[in-house]
């Protein structure tokens, strides 16, 4: 695995960046840097928020719902602030759905969870010939670079796996953080600014050495890392991962849970990475993926719907709308939830749904997309899409494209050379862009 | 065997250049001829000294003057050669003893050499040192660690999956390294293993494939990557797109590992009162007949069981897997063979003679046919011997060369896409194994005999693991490598094993160095040598003395210096 630069990445601002650094390089100088620069931070910059439902959501019991029918289950739906019903198990979010909207007409072919993880993170689907990037490494690298005052990660992934950033590299990887915002090995306790300092200093003087040895790429493109590493260290920024810093209000809205601090489920991890999605978005970070897992739910769905998993999502959703609304940064923050598939309409001997990926629901919203609608829709069974248009992950990353400002045009290059359209040449969704 | 695809790229020199790989398929279908039909265009093998004597330095004239003896490696030299000139290159100097024992310990052994070692090489007047120190890191317990952890990893990732047992795998593996088992009887045995996870170690890899229930498709895909060196794995769903291979191809080979079942065994576990994983075991499975599959416009098709046109008993009681080792393991020339020096020729020189190595194939001519034909037929001939093999390799002209460009071969670039002429070796990242084998040097702790050889293991599974669950997917790419992120320079920077190495605790290799004998420069040097396995140049001394004036610290001095070094790009490459 060599680094290559991707086609129309410019090194030359970035080793502008490093050049100085290495000259001169006091840790101080660093910090004062960002300090003078976080003004800057309040001019209009993009971002997509994505909830990551890991497992495979049962969307025909929380967006689709059918209830006149055998695979309706046991959940009614109710009326929302928008032109839609959803579930009577998410009020709060139906209070929130004019500004939210639901397309419900995905059909992606792929059931298995880690072909689906992979064709709704890439919008292509798994080739053994190419590592396709997810869609945050592509936005990483599309306004991440841009964004000169961000001193953390681009790509900031909260309690997931990773993903791979394929052909666009190791700096638009995902920056994976636990929801606690622990990150392991941020700090040097005990070494002052002036030993760091120091230490860069010297690094940059053996590393030079290196660059100019006529080895080829290799020795700046692992300076650029380092220096993201350092930024990170130095940033302020860093605050943002310290969602203690909020209101204990404010984290028991996004979690459901009582302020002083009562576990349901899954510990409340969910929300709390929506806080610290927040205060990333806040900061400058263009793509955010926040993790909740457990939503395979072969057995006893609609009960652990209820008691666990909807009051989670709910509060969730409904609180982190909100709170961007009353920021004043919803109109420029795409929200999207997926997951790797859906779950089968029959409902199997275990009252659970089996994976489904022929007629699923995706939310999206925000980021000035038009709210409150459903856009297509499934039959009375929910088995087949019945409007005449069908949907892939490409289109709902080129919705957010175009939210987001980046060109639908852009063709990235994967490390043999071949072109690889953005968002796997998928449209943006025409309900929502209106 | 291969009959079909081997080219001929020495008549198309112009097409090399352009680089047009893919659209050579030019069908000159020679047979898979042994180097009988080549004959050497120099008269002697000896006389393998550049033309241009007047920019020969002192190494070059040491590396044209030692006679191999070998003709193995005579063939190597005069075949790269050759193509040097009809590319019109020359290759790069010859690294100088720094550079070389550096990369030839991380390439054999997975880890630097220690600062004792370079001194003494270095030192070392004999003309064959280095031909005599790949020797020594073959026989070097070293070797088989190293071995053992590549293909472990290899076979079933560095991230362990469910239901297999990495102690078993490495197990069997060790044994294979460390008795120099033939490579072709490895092989037979990983391919139809049946057993315990445990008491049968080569099952862990058919496990490790097992866990879908896919009816052998991920064993199929994997088998004839890994050990064939053929990424059929597109011709499941249709023919293949850039050559002949049809989709029948895939489902022939599926159709050898239809008999293969696993049991995942359960056992009580009376202090938690639940039942939990016991081990896992291949088994028999009954399959007989073809196999079906369907193509795309949805017609059924049968596959039986034919490896390359030899056809085997599709019947109930034939044993397909075994068959299909036997088949693998037989022939002058087997796939297998080729795969292997193909995939050993890259691990030392950064790139193989097809690029991805692993996609041996009508639509990817290597770079050097005849070469990697006669090496294969060698492979064979020692034994499959992986020992003989990488004394080939190492021992030949072109790895003694540094991994600098020089004004007379900067076309040999594979990093920018260019076709590699080894006209130079070319830089690695570190895998993280020799990174962590490499800090443990640098600090010493591999002396201090702190821990158990069982307890070090584990605290290297656990350092490793902080990498391998971030990023736990299969590139499938050449070599599975340290990848640079942010999390890595993090660890490197503030984490414990690079903390540890810089501090002066008493017993650490810094401690040592400081309050041992010697000036400033000696200690200096003696870190260098320590991380970069290199003495400072000029310009680095005076660049610390100036650290050193301008400090009232000259301790924190030096431990921020070993620092630097060892976060350096230039540490963490193998160059």
């Amino acid at each position: 695995m060599f680094l290559q630069s991707p086609s129309g990445m410019s090194r030359r601002h970035f080793m502008g960046h490093l050049a100085a650094s290495a000259a001169t390089l006091p840790a101080l100088d660093f910090i004062a840097n960002v300090q003078a620069n976080a003004a800057e931070l309040k001019k209009r910059n993009k971002s997509c928020i994505l909830m990551w439902m890991s497992g495979g959501p049962p969307s025909i019991d929380i967006w689709d719902l059918k209830p006149g029918s055998k695979n309706g289950g046991e959940f009614q739906p109710i009326d929302t602030a928008g032109a839609l019903q959803i579930s009577e198990h998410m009020p709060k979010t139906a209070l929130m759905m004019n500004e939210l909207s639901v397309v419900r007409a995905m059909s992606t072919r792929e059931a298995d969870h880690g072909r689906g993880r992979y064709y709704m993170h890439t919008a292509y689907a798994p080739n053994p010939t190419v590592v396709h990037p997810a869609f945050g490494s592509v936005v990483s690298y599309e306004l991440g670079t841009a964004r000169k005052e961000l001193e953390i990660p681009a790509f900031v992934s909260i309690g997931g796996g990773g993903s791979s950033p394929g052909f666009l590299g190791m700096s638009n990887a995902p920056f994976l953080v636990d929801a606690s915002g622990n990150i392991r090995n941020a700090k040097n306790e005990g070494l002052s600014p002036d030993r760091l300092s120091q230490r860069l200093s010297m690094l940059g003087v053996v590393e030079d050495n290196f660059i100019n040895s006529q080895r080829g790429d290799f020795g700046q493109a692992h300076k650029e890392v380092y220096q993201k590493a350092v930024n990170l260290m130095t940033s302020k920024q860093m605050e943002a991962f310290k969602i203690d810093q909020e209101k204990p209000e404010t984290i028991a809205a996004y979690t459901a849970a009582p302020a002083q601090g009562g576990m349901m489920g899954g510990g409340g991890t969910f929300g709390r990475g929506l806080v610290m999605a927040r205060r990333l978005v806040e900061r400058g970070v263009p793509f955010v993926e926040v993790d909740f897992g457990g939503w395979d739910l072969h057995a006893g769905v609609f009960n652990a719907l209820k008691t666990n998993h909807l009051p989670q999502l709910d509060a969730g959703i409904a609180a982190l709308t909100a709170d961007l609304k009353e920021r004043g940064l919803l109109q420029d923050t795409v929200l999207v939830w997926m997951g790797e598939f859906a779950r089968t309409p029959r409902i199997n001997q275990d009252v659970g749904r089996d994976h489904w990926a022929n007629s699923w629901s995706v939310m999206i919203g925000g980021g000035g997309l038009k709210g409150g609608v459903a856009v297509g829709e499934t039959d009375k069974d929910g088995l087949t899409v019945s409007s005449p248009k069908a949907y892939q992950p490409g289109d709902i990353w080129a919705t957010v494209s175009h939210a987001l400002g980046i060109p639908l045009n852009r063709v990235h290059q994967s490390k043999r050379g071949r072109p690889m359209p953005l968002a796997n040449s998928g449209k943006p969704i025409q309900e929502l862009i209106g | 065997m291969l009959a079909g695809w081997s080219q001929k790229l020495r008549g198309s020199t112009a097409a090399v250049i352009t680089g047009m790989a893919l659209s050579i398929v030019v069908g000159v279908m020679a047979s898979t001829a042994s180097a009988a039909e080549e004959t050497p265009k120099t008269d002697s093998s000896k006389t393998d000294a550049p033309k241009a004597d007047a920019t020969k330095s002192a190494g070059e004239r040491l590396s044209g003057e030692v006679q191999s003896g070998d003709a193995v490696i005579d063939f190597i030299n005069q075949e790269i050669r050759q193509a040097w000139q009809d590319n019109g290159l020359e290759p790069s100097p010859v690294a100088d003893d720094y550079e070389w024992i550096r990369r030839v310990h991380l390439d054999i052994v997975g880890h630097i050499p220690e600062a004792d070692v370079v001194e003494e090489f270095v030192a070392s007047k004999d003309k064959s040192k280095r031909s005599i120190l790949i020797d020594q890191l073959l026989d070097d317990p070293g070797y088989v660690r190293n071995w053992t952890t590549v293909w472990t990893n290899l076979c079933i990732g560095q991230n362990t999956p469910r239901r297999v047992s990495r102690d078993g795998m490495t197990k069997f593996f060790r044994e294979a390294f460390g008795r120099g088992r033939a490579w072709n009887e490895v092989v037979f045995d990983l391919v139809s293993a049946e057993g315990h996870f445990e008491q049968n170690g080569a099952v862990n890899y058919l496990l490790a494939q097992m866990q879908d229930a896919d009816d052998g498709v991920q064993m199929t895909a994997k088998t004839t990557r890994l050990f064939l060196g053929m990424q059929v794995q597109c011709t499941q769903c249709h023919d293949h797109p850039f050559n002949e291979w049809k989709q029948d191809q895939f489902w022939k080979f599926n159709s050898f590992f239809r008999q293969t079942g696993k049991i995942d065994h359960r056992k009580y576990d009376p202090k938690s009162g639940r039942d939990v994983d016991d081990y896992s075991e291949i088994v028999w499975r009954d399959f007989d007949g073809p196999v079906f599959f369907e193509k795309r416009n949805g017609l059924m098709q049968v596959a039986y069981p034919i490896y390359f046109g030899s056809e085997i008993d599709p019947g109930p009681v034939t044993e397909r897997r075994k068959e299909l080792a036997k088949l693998m393991t037989s022939g002058e020339q087997p796939a297998i063979a080729l795969a292997m020096v193909n995939r050993m020729w890259c691990h030392f020189f950064g790139y193989g003679f097809t690029r991805p190595i692993d996609d041996i194939g009508p639509h990817n001519p290597p770079t050097h046919p005849a070469l990697m034909e006669r090496l294969a037929t060698e492979f064979v001939n020692s034994g499959y011997d992986p020992k003989t093999l990488i004394k080939w390799i190492a021992n030949s002209d072109a790895y003694t060369r540094t991994s600098r460009l020089s004004k007379k071969n900067q076309a040999d670039n594979p990093a920018v896409g260019e076709i590699p002429m080894f006209s130079r070796v070319y830089v690695k990242p570190m895998t993280a194994e020799q990174l962590y084998d490499s800090l443990i040097i640098a600090t010493n702790a591999h002396k201090s005999g702190r821990s158990g050889w069982e307890q070090s293991e584990r605290q290297r599974q656990v350092w490793l693991q902080q990498f391998v669950s971030t990023f736990g997917n299969d590139e499938g790419e050449e070599s599975s490598s340290f990848d640079g992120s942010i999390p890595q320079a993090l660890m490197m920077m503030n984490g414990e094993l690079v903390g540890d190495a810089v501090s002066f605790k008493s017993g650490s290799h810094l401690g040592d160095i400081l309050s041992g004998k010697g000036s400033d420069t000696q200690k200096l040097q003696k870190i260098y040598l320590t991380s970069l396995s290199r003495l400072p140049t000029k310009g680095e001394l005076n660049a610390v003395q100036k650290y050193f004036r301008g400090s009232r610290e000259p301790l924190a001095v030096y431990s921020d210096l070993f620092w630097a070094l060892l976060n350096s790009n230039e540490f963490i490459f193998n160059h």
